[in-house]
């Protein structure tokens, strides 16, 4: 049971999703941007939250035109699993690995707080742990996560119940108020919210784990 | 380009005094060249020098036990078992932030915390305390604004978690604001890094961003009172870029373990001319440095220019010559410009070269230790008469007054602020702001540390001795209501004009509590800052000395974090008198600011404090009692758990008062016994003043829905602020 995290200049998640895999029981290597391969034996790929180069240009764009992110997308198109949080989702929409946009929120600032959100599937294996309608509470921190998306590809998302996680409460102007959308293969999950932080009891919030113990179980499983 | 004269003019405004330059063509025995007339000026300015303040810094206590750095390095180390410690310090970026208050404030943010990491340290925890006008005034929306933005800015994305600090408003800080900026990190006791340089002939090494002309003459500037020029001083604020912050971070820890660092400083005020001369100076070594190999961002840079440039995320380090091949792929990897600009030298000179021509030649040892020190003259504040209770204070409904509290943007819930702050990333915060301690976890180990930052200025206004024991203490009953053992201090020491000497009697009042309150608590100062000339037009700030401290929660049983449940019983620790003068209820639903501060029994403090950590396992929930007393802490308590709260007491000198070393307390009947029955055998005075519980707040007969009180309270601070 494998798990890499990438680490981009400027990530700062990085560490914090690692020790989330590896209390889940994952072994975990970390991946330098500048790196060509994936090791061998990799289940998942998580793209860690941060500040990727500074969020110069546009949040994820940079980190998308990594060496490292080539390797991503043949694991992907492999079949294999992917997580993106936070920046790390703002970069899995740059590179094309999931549909749409993330614009700056409407409010224009950063929120960080943790807030509830809805379980809009229970089919995935990243959300295969939570009942289809529950609500859950992980905190969020984002300047720009405002998801936005043209008309096709919000029937898509909706049509193909790729939609993993909907805020609550209107949060940041996203359109449907999603939070988390899936990869047509159910096997990409890109999220604004972080899972990572909400796994761990002496922190107070425990919603998290059953995402990253889902996931084990499924790669177990497969 | 030749170099402009040394007028009355220039003297002036590189802030010397006539006797000052004196002292230069003394030292020198010649006229210094313009760039030698820089250096001097940006040493010995007040930023730099301390010089007003030195004489009193002094007598704070520094040391004890657990202290294995004080004040003088980048920041204090401080030890909390296991081989690790704790390494911080709070820094003031007031007049930057009043000019611009964006990157004022960011790089505020920034200068902290490349203190911290320069000494080997991960940053892993930023407070900031900030001080505003009254929000009618003209410019504070836009200065609350661009700060906190600023702050999150740059805290968010270097990614370090902003978990407490305090907003003020308050007239006399319409023309000067001030950010004081906290940041903690972690080192292995160990592998602690100096700026103390050693070694003959050993390369000077240039790390991070290049060198432009942003903030040429900033540490002259925050040494100036402010007037009309305001807007013409914008050209020196630094520019902040967290980005190459991180990288410069990553890659300095990253270095350090290659052991290929001897000494490392960052360039902060006055850059390289502040950074070179204190690795010289410490090391009893001579610097030369080459200009010409300074990465530079603009062309035709002059040697002035280079050698008091404030660009931000720059280190300078001493590195083993035999390591250069590791150190220059750690650099590679972070794509961060480096060059060697310079060699340590033998003789106590400061050599600076320029294309070829000797730009500085000064006696380097000469430029700190002869820097002007003086004992300025400063007159005792006069006693302020007691408060004597009048009949309107006394008369209103306990409710209406706590309305008044709550929905004032002083002592209103401030989420507006803290969410723009991230506080959870590095996934270790265990109470995040709002609370009276900010609690982050040790990575990997069972220890929590606590953070709090705490000074009322009004109280030092009235009266600066027992306002400055107030600061320490309210910092040591912050860390003692959430079970951690208070540890150490930073003082971050803001104030007017020191030429004035009411102003210089506040200062020296403000020290001398503050070091009688550090001795009595055991909390010594192990770093700080001191900011003068916090004027404009002549007017100054209220004394503002922000104490910044560091507490220790050694096992996760001794934390004090829950909520009061329903049916909880309020217990009150401490005694009340009933001391209103100076207090918030008087600023804020009466809009009077007389009579002294709260008097305070230090030794009452440490028996209440130590008594109440002791209690840990007996408690559901603590507060200390602060500004606002009883009432705000209760309604705070109750509203934190969500429930009502009801106390017998209705007697506005008693539930308002402001006296000190005393905490509320939430805990099961049952519990209530035990901690009675341990408070009588330690003496310490308790009382049970009423219940938690129900969905009112009921102060005797007088009682409103917790749900109207809690929607003023939530609301009040982005209605006075949007």
């Amino acid at each position: 049971m494998k798990a890499a995290v990438l680490v981009f200049p400027g990530s700062n998640c990085d560490r914090d999703l690692a020790v989330a895999f590896r209390q889940a029981g994952f072994q975990v290597d970390m991946v330098w941007h500048k790196d060509t391969s994936l090791p061998d034996g990799v289940d998942i790929v998580g793209v860690p939250g941060g500040f990727s180069f500074g969020d110069y240009l546009r949040c994820g764009a940079i980190a998308a035109r990594s060496p490292i992110v080539a390797a991503l997308t043949s694991h992907v198109e492999k079949g294999g699993f992917a997580i993106g949080i936070c920046n790390g989702f703002q970069v899995l929409l740059e590179t094309g690995l999931l549909p749409g946009a993330l614009m700056r929120n409407a409010g224009l600032k950063f929120i960080c707080k943790p807030i509830t959100l809805q379980v809009a599937t229970s089919n995935s294996d990243f959300t295969q742990g939570y009942n289809s309608g529950t609500t859950v509470t992980y905190p969020v921190a984002h300047h720009d996560g405002n998801y936005q998306a043209t008309d096709d590809i919000r029937k898509a998302l909706s049509g193909e119940d790729r939609i993993a996680f909907r805020y609550s409460d209107p949060l940041n102007g996203s359109v449907d108020d999603i939070a988390g959308i899936l990869s047509e293969n159910r096997r990409v999950l890109g999220l604004m919210p972080h899972p990572e932080r909400a796994a761990d009891a002496a922190l107070g919030l425990t919603d998290g784990v059953a995402m990253f113990r889902s996931l084990a179980g499924a790669v177990v499983d497969a | 380009m030749a170099d402009p004269d040394i007028t009355k003019d220039q003297i002036a405004a590189h802030g010397f005094t006539p006797d000052e330059y004196a002292e230069v063509l003394n030292i020198l025995g010649r006229t210094p060249t313009f760039t030698e007339f820089g250096i001097f000026s940006a040493m010995w300015n007040e930023h730099c020098s301390y010089k007003s303040s030195k004489k009193w810094l002094r007598t704070l206590p520094t040391e004890g036990t657990q202290v294995i750095c004080g004040p003088g390095e980048n920041a204090g180390i401080v030890d909390i078992g296991d081989g690790q410690c704790v390494v911080f310090k709070m820094e003031s970026h007031n007049h930057p932030s009043y000019i611009e208050p964006y990157q004022g404030a960011a790089t505020g943010v920034g200068g902290i915390l490349r203190d911290v990491f320069t000494m080997g340290a991960r940053p892993i925890a930023a407070m900031n305390a900030l001080s505003f006008g009254e929000t009618a005034h003209p410019k504070t929306k836009r200065l609350v604004s661009g700060v906190v933005e600023g702050i999150g800015g740059y805290g968010n994305a270097f990614g370090v978690p902003t978990v407490g600090g305090e907003v003020r408003f308050h007239a006399a800080y319409n023309g000067n604001c001030l950010v004081n900026a906290f940041a903690a990190g972690l080192a292995d006791a160990d592998k602690i890094f100096y700026s103390a340089a050693s070694g003959i002939g050993m390369p000077v090494v240039y790390l991070g961003a290049k060198t432009g002309r942003d903030g040429v003459g900033g540490a002259t500037m925050a040494s100036a009172e402010f007037d009309d020029t305001i807007e013409e001083k914008r050209p020196t604020v630094q520019v902040g870029d967290p980005f190459t912050e991180k990288r410069l971070m990553e890659a300095c820890l990253e270095l350090m373990k290659t052991g290929a660092v001897i000494s490392i400083q960052d360039m902060g005020a006055a850059g390289l001319t502040c950074s070179a001369v204190e690795m010289g100076d410490k090391g009893g070594l001579g610097v030369k440095l080459n200009l010409d190999a300074v990465p530079q961002r603009e062309p035709n840079m002059t040697a002035y220019e280079m050698m008091l440039s404030e660009s931000q995320e720059r280190m300078l380090m001493v590195l083993d010559p035999s390591k250069e091949a590791v150190a220059k792929a750690v650099f590679d990897k972070w794509d961060l410009d480096f060059a060697i600009v310079g060699e340590t030298l033998e003789d106590d000179r400061f050599l600076v070269m320029h294309g070829g021509d000797v730009m500085a030649d000064l006696p380097l040892s000469k430029l700190s230790s002869t820097a002007p020190e003086y004992d300025r003259p400063w007159i005792e504040t006069p006693k302020a008469p007691e408060y004597q209770h009048e009949a309107d204070v006394i008369g209103i409904d306990p409710i209406d007054a706590l309305k008044a509290l709550i929905g004032s943007p002083n002592h209103a819930r401030k989420h507006w602020v803290w969410e723009q702050y991230d506080a959870q990333v590095m996934a270790d915060t265990v109470q995040a702001p709002g609370a009276g301690a900010g609690l982050v976890r040790v990575h990997g180990t069972q220890k929590t540390l606590a953070f709090t930052s705490d000074v009322t200025p009004r109280y030092v206004a009235a009266n600066p001795f027992e306002g400055g024991k107030q600061a320490v203490a309210e910092a040591f009953r912050n860390l003692s209501a959430s079970g951690a053992k208070p540890l150490a201090t930073t003082d971050n020491m803001n104030f007017g004009n020191p030429e004035k000497p009411e102003i210089m009697g506040q200062f020296v009042g403000a020290i001398k509590g503050i070091g009688a309150a550090c001795i009595a608590l055991d909390m010594p100062i192990v770093s700080g800052n001191v900011s003068l000339y916090n004027e404009t037009d002549g007017s100054g700030i209220l004394p503002t000395p922000t104490i910044g401290a560091v507490g220790l929660i050694e096992n996760p049983d001794d934390m004090i974090k829950g909520i009061a449940q329903e049916g909880d019983v309020a217990i009150l620790i401490g005694e009340t008198h009933g001391h209103l003068g100076q207090s918030a209820l008087l600023a804020e639903a009466f809009g009077r600011e007389t009579g002294d501060a709260p008097t305070v029994d230090l030794a009452a403090e440490r028996r209440n404090g130590d008594f109440l950590r002791a209690s840990a396992p007996l408690i559901n929930a603590a507060t200390d009692l602060a500004d606002g007393g009883l009432a705000l802490a209760a309604f705070e308590m109750a509203e934190a758990a969500d429930i009502g709260i009801t106390l017998e007491q209705s007697d506005i000198a008693q539930l308002f008062a402001e006296d000190q070393a005393r905490y509320l307390v939430a805990c099961t009947t049952e519990h209530a016994e035990k901690l009675t029955a341990a408070a009588v055998q330690a003496d310490v005075p308790i009382a049970h003043i009423g219940r938690f519980g129900g969905d009112t707040i009921t102060f005797g007969a007088s009682s409103a829905a917790k749900t109207d009180l809690s929607s003023l309270f939530q609301n009040a601070f982005a209605k006075a602020l949007t």
